[in-house]
């Protein structure tokens, strides 16, 4: 299979579905003329015209409300975020206004619109353009929330928010973007379903749950430690509302042991929601308590090294499964 | 059909619209309406004069004072009633409540209850007719209130921009809340807004129905006519509280008896009407047929079935895959 960058997996979703459908368009801040912020919207301008890939003013709050009046009544919005930082300014629209109009019309208005965009930390951007906010969106019913961590799955779960009547929260990882991986072309139009966790590494010892940014950091480690005769078992749920928990519980109670690993901050979210799910459904088969190796609770400091220390990494990694192992 | 007859009509939906808030009002101190209750008591001529400028297929957008809209875009006084006593048989089969009346079939967006934050909503609203192609306008309320929190000038901001066929509509009934607006805005007529935003603009009293409907339908022709979006600022006053737990200490009761005795609009269309030679039997016919249709709304209401728990399920996501599993 060919391979591409995560950035090109998603460009490649939003063209495939904007020739597809045309009631599909782009929406954001330098989407066209400048092609991307990070370029993920490159070359689309040109093969479908200013009237589907609309650039905006700085208006999050006007353009994601744009977007859900637009989807309302019979368009599909692509409102990209420059970064998710940014959606909080956009915040009641998409949580009074796209996650609650299907039911407060009790199903008169559908609002089948993806907002999406990088997010969580990058590199030295500071406190303000380096937030995780999956904890945000993940509490709302109403909404889905998908996180790719691989292209394939960015291009798939791209393709299936794109189709879907509801309104989805798409976090990309902004440090993902030139990450590259294989993807089905365009011919086989593949769709990845939403609440389908994918075991990314079988292993027998201890269940690790991971996405975005930190996915990367587990595989590498995982590689590490069974030359150390240490199997991790790595489940990325890929979307965390809809929570596929039960492909989670079932990791566990095979391994019976369990380590959740992300950037939001530790304070509930849903890496919390996980911890509750696995002490709830597999009480009987955990040998340790289910532990957590997240970014420290602090807003992003911008000085190198002090933020390599925020954010989450192989050392507190590897401490939280030695624990579960009780290895010292 | 005559004017006399269009004004008849009007006349006929406005006193609707004026009884079932005053059934609503009495329903709301019997316990059977719960939460919040805004009326729309004195500002009937807007709606009613705004319908009259539309064809069925543009949209209205407002904010939680709804009710009223809702019956001018053609939802029944009985699924009204019934929404706001919490019914399977409302509107919104009793999930939204009072500020949230919803009409899917006749193109009313709704009932919001975020000042401010479904004016970018209506703007979304005229970027699918410019991207269609459809000559469709959307007609956008609020109060004054609004016109000072960010989402209304981030709205119109883009609909001035990419000249979008959307009337912004606001009906100033002078209090925001319990606050007077001279208390929260620099400038004494907010259209003075408009021209910032490169939009077209008209401020007048709303209590006259037919002046009502002359001056929006301009604003909707030069929307649909591809002349872009305009603020309106629309005068009114609303003659009970802000809302059914507002005792109103912020105005005297003579200032409120002068508006009711001067700027009452049911009153006012009563006057066109006999002045048009229209005879004081036939409005009294209207008026007997309106206590009916009220009567009937509220016992319909009373009658019905409440609010199902499967709907209130069943509604969170279109797509059932995407229910999470439950706790």
């Amino acid at each position: 299979m060919r391979e591409i960058t995560y950035r090109d997996a998603l460009k490649e979703a939003m063209a495939e579905e904007m020739r597809r459908d045309p009631a599909v368009f782009v929406m954001g801040e330098e989407v066209g003329y400048y092609q991307g912020a990070y370029k993920v919207t490159r070359g689309l301008l040109e093969e479908f015209g200013p009237g589907r890939v609309v650039d905006t003013p700085i208006a999050e709050a006007g353009f994601a409300g744009v977007g859900v009046g637009a989807a309302m009544t019979g368009l599909r919005p692509v409102i990209e975020f420059m970064t998710w930082n940014f959606s909080l300014v956009a915040f009641d629209q998409i949580v009074n206004n796209a996650a609650k109009m299907y039911q407060m019309s009790a199903g008169q208005f559908r609002v089948p619109i993806v907002f999406r965009g990088p997010n969580a930390s990058a590199r030295q951007v500071g406190a303000q353009h380096s937030h995780a906010v999956e904890p945000f969106y993940t509490n709302v019913p109403g909404l889905a929330v998908a996180y790719p961590s691989t292209p394939r799955d960015a291009k798939g779960l791209l393709k299936t928010a794109i189709r879907s009547d509801d309104p989805v929260v798409f976090l990309e990882g902004e440090t993902l973007y030139n990450v590259k991986g294989e993807v089905p072309d365009a011919a086989e139009d593949e769709t990845i379903p939403f609440g389908k966790a994918r075991i990314a590494r079988t292993g027998k010892d201890v269940t690790v749950v991971t996405w975005g940014r930190p996915y990367g950091t587990v595989m590498e480690l995982a590689e590490t430690m069974a030359k150390e005769g240490i199997e991790l078992e790595v489940v990325d749920p890929r979307t965390l509302r809809p929570l596929d928990h039960r492909t989670i519980v079932e990791s566990v109670k095979k391994t019976n042991r369990c380590v959740v690993v992300h950037e939001h901050w530790a304070h509930g979210g849903p890496g919390a929601e996980i911890v509750d799910r696995v002490q709830r459904e597999a009480f009987d088969h955990l040998d340790a308590p289910v532990l957590r190796a997240t970014n420290l609770d602090v807003p992003m400091p911008y000085a190198a090294h002090l933020e390599q220390s925020v954010i989450v990494g192989a050392d507190r990694i590897r401490a939280a499964i030695s624990a579960v192992l009780y290895h010292s | 059909m005559s004017s006399n007859q269009e004004l008849l009509a009007q006349y006929r939906q406005m006193q609707v619209i004026r009884r079932l808030e005053e059934e609503a009002a009495r329903a709301y101190v019997q316990g059977k309406i719960g939460g919040f209750l805004h009326l729309y008591i004195g500002q009937e001529a807007i709606a009613v004069g705004c319908e009259a400028a539309l064809r069925k297929t543009d949209f209205v957008i407002t904010t939680y004072r709804d009710h009223g809209f809702a019956f001018v875009r053609g939802t029944s006084a009985r699924a009204i009633m019934a929404e706001l006593f919490g019914k399977d048989t409302g509107c919104a089969r009793g999930l939204g409540g009072s500020m949230h009346m919803f009409d899917g079939p006749n193109r009313f967006l709704g009932g919001h209850g975020i000042v401010g934050g479904h004016c970018a909503l209506a703007s979304g609203v005229g970027f699918r007719s410019k991207y269609l192609g459809t000559d469709d306008v959307c007609v956008c309320f609020f109060g004054e209130g609004a016109t000072n929190i960010g989402g209304f000038h981030e709205a119109l901001s883009l609909a001035g921009l990419w000249k979008l066929p959307v009337v912004f509509v606001c009906e100033n009934n002078l209090y925001s809340m319990g606050t007077p607006l001279e208390r929260t805005m620099p400038a004494r007529d907010l259209t003075d807004k408009a021209p910032g935003y490169g939009m077209a603009r008209d401020r007048f009293q709303g209590q006259d129905v037919l002046e009502v409907t002359k001056r929006l339908g301009a604003a909707v022709e030069r929307a649909r006519s591809g002349g872009g979006p305009t603020l309106i600022e629309i005068i009114t006053y609303r003659f009970r509280g802000h809302s059914m737990s507002d005792p109103g200490k912020y105005r005297t009761s003579e200032e409120v008896e002068e508006h009711k005795r001067t700027g009452d609009p049911c009153q006012i269309a009563r006057d066109h009407l006999i002045k048009l030679g229209v005879a004081e039997a036939e409005l009294a016919s209207v008026d007997a047929s309106v206590e009916a249709e009220v009567a009937d709304a509220v016992r319909f209401a009373d009658e019905s079935a409440p609010a199902t728990v499967d709907s209130m399920h069943r509604f969170v996501h279109a797509d059932p895959t995407l229910v999470e599993g439950g706790a």
